[in-house]
């Protein structure tokens, strides 16, 4: 499989796919139906310092191609993480990405430092773009300034790299990219949900108990790819990709606007073995489109053609 | 065992008023071993809408490799649901879910089954594998009106079978509880499935006896890992531990999650 395995810092992954942050737990619900090995990685849920009951229900609405949710940041709190969770995953050969928030930049700091310390934890996502939280979570993502601090603090306190998540909600992207990346982050993900609401037409009320919520699937890939379009000529650190992936199809499209890697969210809601299945099925698409690395289609959409050529050589 | 597989169309029909009873051919019933299951269907080929729908399973045929389902189409997901004719395939998760334990009562007791609209359905299977090892069984079941009462003959061949609608258009008029309050039986164990309210009121009046409550809840994956139909823990009322009604229940001891 060596045509699809992507180097990034601190990540040595045998293939670009990897499930995205919150929609995959811990692992343990898929693990009971497949094989965990056959991912490139796994982004695992927020950990947050103390445990986390989130949000009340319902944390779920439908949309035309895609899902509001509003979780509220569930779970079990640092220590269970540490003690039960990220030992339970080294069962696997997997490099794990920690997903880290806070409502405080020490909290973030504190569970930066010692989530990091933990073996299979070979990166992470400081999440600062959750949107279902009253504190932290966003308000640390739609202020450049803020974010770069936030990035600066968990940089030098953390073991390994530290990729940023961002969140689409802010008026230029590009601008919370560069922020980010000057305070030290050694890559992006992006793009985290888009802020929404359903309104229930019986009783005239919001359909969720938070009100709004985080928009997830097909409806907001568009949105992503052009974020990523955009970021990923502004700066020079590797961006995940992640928003509305279901199919190899959307894997290359998301390589061509410039992302190293992907994450795939909503669709495990939908088939629980979507990742093994996209991992099957890219060299299929990659020798049907004639490509032979991966890395090769990465900013096609915006690269020249020289670029291009001396890339694949 | 959790599959993924395309399943058959039998059969189809309405019962009631937006009810629908839909019977499904594939290997994956093979891995139903409890009443009180449920699978989550796909009810489009795109991703309008994008989530599957859970449905309780109303009876399994193991020999046949069959099962049955029957929902009351609703939204537009179910109407979806209620336009598949027979011979066309849909796309079905499962099964999902931890059930009701038949082992609950023993051969020589008697056993109420409590059901509240669309929560019915799963009763069938399990008063079907009651009476078939020797339990008694009384169904009470409970409708809004004469247009929405569906299997009460098949629940007769079963056992005494009581219906309440809220209108008084059939049976008793009120609710499952007022029959209930009437029914002079030994009630060594108690299943139920319906509305919150409904299991609400059953877990105050009966909630000292061995009492087993079928949840519904709004849910993303259907296999625990979206959290998105999670509920307290009784003992733990405002705190941090939860159970997923998907993936823990949907079935529970009375007293074990917060309702």
């Amino acid at each position: 499989m060596s045509r699809l395995n992507i180097e990034l810092p601190g990540l040595n992954l045998k293939n670009p796919v990897m499930p995205a942050s919150g929609c995959f737990g811990f692992g343990r619900e898929f693990s009971k139906l497949y094989d965990l090995n056959q991912l490139g990685s796994v982004m695992i849920k927020a950990t947050t310092k103390e445990p986390r009951f989130g949000n009340p229900t319902p944390r779920v609405a439908e949309t035309s191609a895609g899902m509001l949710n509003a979780i509220g940041l569930q779970n079990p709190g640092l220590d269970k993480v540490m003690n039960e969770e990220l030992p339970w995953l080294e069962q696997f050969n997997l490099p794990i990405i920690a997903n880290v928030a806070g409502s405080r930049e020490e909290d973030y700091v504190e569970v930066a430092q010692t989530i990091s310390k933990a073996p299979n934890v070979h990166a992470l996502e400081l999440n600062i773009s959750c949107p279902n939280v009253k504190e932290g979570g966003i308000a640390f993502g739609t202020i450049p300034e803020v974010a770069k601090n936030l990035t600066k603090r968990v940089k030098e306190v953390s073991e390994v790299p530290v990729y940023v998540k961002l969140s689409p909600n802010v008026s230029n992207i590009a601008d919370m990219a560069k922020a980010v990346e000057d305070g030290g982050a050694d890559g992006l993900t992006m793009i985290n949900t888009l802020l929404g609401m359903r309104i229930d037409l019986k009783t005239g009320k919001p359909v969720l108990a938070n009100k709004s919520g985080g928009l997830s699937g097909p409806a907001i890939k568009p949105v992503a790819i052009r974020m990523i379009h955009e970021v990923s000529q502004a700066v020079s650190i590797p961006i995940i990709g992640m928003g509305g992936i279901q199919n190899a199809e959307d894997v290359l499209e998301y390589f061509f606007a410039g992302a190293s890697a992907v994450a795939v969210g909503t669709a495990n809601f939908t088939d629980p073995f979507v990742c093994p299945k996209i991992i099957e099925e890219l060299p299929v698409l990659m020798d049907k489109l004639g490509i032979s690395h991966i890395s090769d289609c990465r900013g096609r959409s915006w690269k020249t053609n020289e670029l291009f050529a001396h890339n694949r050589a | 065992m959790i599959k993924n597989e395309k399943l058959s169309v039998v059969s189809h029909r309405k019962l009631a008023n937006r009810i629908f009873e839909m019977t499904l051919c594939g290997e994956l019933v093979t891995e139903m071993d409890q009443p009180g299951q449920f699978v989550h269907i796909k009810v489009s080929n795109g991703v309008d809408p994008l989530l599957r729908r859970p449905i309780s399973i109303s009876s399994i045929n193991s020999e046949k490799k069959q099962f049955t389902i029957i929902y009351r189409s609703e939204g537009q997901g179910t109407a979806l649901l209620a336009a598949k004719e027979g011979g066309q395939e849909i796309d079905v998760l499962g099964p999902l879910g931890n059930g009701f334990s038949e082992h609950e009562a023993e051969p020589g007791d008697t056993a109420v089954l409590v059901g509240g609209g669309i929560g019915v359905p799963p009763l069938y299977e399990l008063s079907k594998r009651l009476t078939g090892k020797g339990v008694t069984v009384i169904h009470v079941l409970g409708f809004q009106t004469k247009d929405a009462v569906f299997y009460e003959e098949e629940f007769k061949k079963l056992g005494e079978t009581y219906i309440a609608t809220a209108d008084g258009t059939h049976g008793t008029k009120g609710f499952v509880t007022d029959i209930l309050e009437k029914l002079t039986v030994r009630m060594d164990v108690i299943y139920s499935c319906g509305p919150g309210p409904m299991l609400k009121a059953l877990e105050q009046k009966y909630g000292h006896k061995k009492l087993f409550l079928s949840l519904e809840e709004r849910m993303g994956c259907g296999i625990g890992a979206c959290f998105a139909c999670v509920c307290h823990t009784a003992d733990d009322p405002e705190g941090v531990s939860y159970k997923k009604v998907c993936s823990d229940g949907p079935v529970f001891r009375a007293g074990e999650v917060l309702l």
